[in-house]
């Protein structure tokens, strides 16, 4: 039923730290790895190596550059996938019944058997978080890795969502919103986590870590540093003759 | 938002076909046997052509049958209940008109508030979605009503009614593109509020996440240029309205009449076309392409 739960037991979501994170792309990769090996249909490539590529990603990693009142403009790594939002307007939208929020912990599902591959609910979304498979005719979405984070074969540290797990920055975080002792509410109630699109009503679970504002490289910088100047006006003996032998080169 | 054909065949010639049918309903014109016959079998093969046509965008249209199944929460699924239901209702109402000579009049009201019910569930689809603030105005469904029940006055042959309601669908779609053009900012949603970098400073899209296209720029990221959809906005809506009210109030001649249904069916189209080509979805924000 496509009706969304009134309150889910636990919120499972990601925080990412866009102060962190250093734009290599290594969850993109890893997301599109395990997903297209795992549950569900295949994450599809169209003319992978001709001249237009074109394929399906639950996870993409966009670059903003951000010019602040004073000092240099900084360029921000900023991925974005599902924001397993609590006000999921993709879920009511579906005719089919396909798409889901669970109960248990929150993360918003597609049953692939289900879908008619209409895209209402790629339309609904406000992040563009869903993205319908040209071979399937399915519509594909961040499942947070459903089948690893309570998989019992894989080892206790890989039960964590792909991306977060490749992760080499240490910028993704994954865990439960709705404990506030919780790793992930402590970083974002530390770090003044933000929501992306308030105004469109989501309520999003995945949190935004905003980037650290930068040093400022302004007045003295060592009380030493007069004496490391480099430029000598009056040169004497070996560097005056090699000054004036260069000037008359 | 990408104009697929689809689309446009679907919600132009279904809102003809249930405009029509709402008309019948209503028992104007009040015709009977192979005449009646006649004006539901054209009802009936645009309404449910058109149908025919939203199958076509599905990426699974075998499985169609599963979207009756959420209509509590989905305007999509209300929508196939309602247009199922009127289509079986008016069959009923029709049967009696074409082939027993008799108006069952409760029974074509029922029928006509339907199909009027089912253009509105349709205009819901597209006026529900928050991304696209182009159509959630309160304007969409009174539009979508607006191009039905003119359309369906027009293929009815009721040119006294037909004249005045496409002068007002007319005025409508005018005054849908003005509201429309100011939606966008109006919903407060900018590349600020997308990244949430506003906070830190002024935000430009540097890089996207590809090189290349993919299925969210090709579906939500469709630009016209201003220049053409001014000159397209002025050619739908002298085809849509002007040209068929000139010809109505010429004499009547059916060459005329016939005139002005087609140059209103294209003039539709184009119209139609604008109103998913011009729509902007906010993740193009994302992109830098609003």
């Amino acid at each position: 039923m496509t009706s969304l739960p009134t309150s889910t037991e636990r919120k499972l979501g990601l925080v990412i730290d866009l102060d962190t994170c250093v734009g290599c792309h290594a969850c993109v990769i890893s997301c599109k790895g395990w997903n297209t090996e795992n549950y569900g249909a295949p994450l599809s490539d169209q003319n992978p190596y001709g001249a237009d590529p074109s394929g399906t990603f639950l996870n993409r990693v966009h670059s903003y550059e951000v010019q602040p009142a004073q000092g240099a403009a900084q360029l921000i790594h900023f991925p974005k996938s599902c924001l397993h939002c609590e006000d999921a307007p993709c879920v009511t939208v579906c005719p089919t019944g396909a798409s889901y929020k669970r109960t248990e912990d929150g993360i918003v599902l597609v049953n692939e058997s289900d879908c008619i591959g209409c895209g209402l609910c790629a339309w609904a979304c406000p992040y563009g978080a869903r993205e319908l498979d040209a071979d399937e005719g399915v519509m594909k979405k961040c499942t947070l890795c459903v089948d690893r984070i309570y998989n019992e074969n894989l080892p206790e540290e890989d039960r964590e969502p792909a991306c977060v797990r490749t992760c080499p920055a240490g910028a993704r975080h994954f865990g439960d919103f709705a404990d506030p002792e919780s790793n992930v509410s402590q970083l974002v109630a530390e770090r003044d986590g933000f929501d992306l699109m308030p105004e469109q009503g989501t309520k999003p679970v995945n949190k935004y870590l905003p980037p650290r504002p930068k040093d400022q490289l302004d007045g003295e910088i060592d009380v030493l540093a007069p004496l490391l100047v480099p430029v000598a006006e009056n040169p004497t003996g070996f560097f005056a003759w090699l000054d004036k032998t260069l000037d008359r080169l | 938002m990408h104009p697929a054909p689809s689309v446009i065949l679907f919600t132009s010639f279904s809102g003809l076909g249930f405009g029509l049918l709402f008309w019948l309903g209503i028992g104007f014109p009040g015709v009977t046997g192979w005449v009646a016959f006649v004006f539901f079998a054209i009802a009936y093969a645009l309404a449910v052509g058109g149908l025919l046509a939203s199958t076509f965008h599905l990426g699974r249209p075998e499985r169609a049958i599963k979207a009756f199944t959420q209509w509590r929460t989905s305007w999509l699924s209300r929508e196939g209940w309602c247009a199922v239901t009127t289509l079986l209702v008016m069959a009923l109402y029709g049967a009696g008109v074409v082939f027993l000579d008799q108006r069952w009049t409760a029974l074509g009201l029922i029928g006509a508030i339907l199909s009027l019910g089912t253009v509105f569930t349709t205009s819901m689809i597209y006026a529900q979605l928050k991304t696209v603030p182009r159509w959630r105005l309160p304007l969409t469904p009174v539009l979508f009503q607006a191009c039905a029940i003119s359309g369906g006055a027009l293929l009815a042959g009721q040119t006294a009614f037909a004249t005045w309601l496409l002068v007002a669908a007319g005025a409508i779609q005018i005054a849908y593109w003005i509201t429309g053009d100011w939606a966008f900012r109006e919903s407060g949603s900018t590349l600020a509020t997308a990244t949430g970098l506003g906070r830190t400073g002024r935000v430009r899209a540097f890089e996207p996440p590809h090189t290349g296209t993919n299925y969210l720029l090709r579906e939500f990221a469709y630009v016209v240029a201003r220049k053409h959809s001014q000159r397209l906005r002025l050619i739908g809506l002298i085809l849509f309205a002007a040209l068929p009210v000139v010809l109505l109030t010429l004499p009547f001649s059916h060459g005329w009449a016939a005139l002005a249904v087609l140059s209103h069916i294209i003039g539709l189209l184009c119209v139609r076309w604008l109103f998913f080509a011009e729509a902007e979805h906010v993740v193009g924000l994302y992109y830098g392409k609003r």
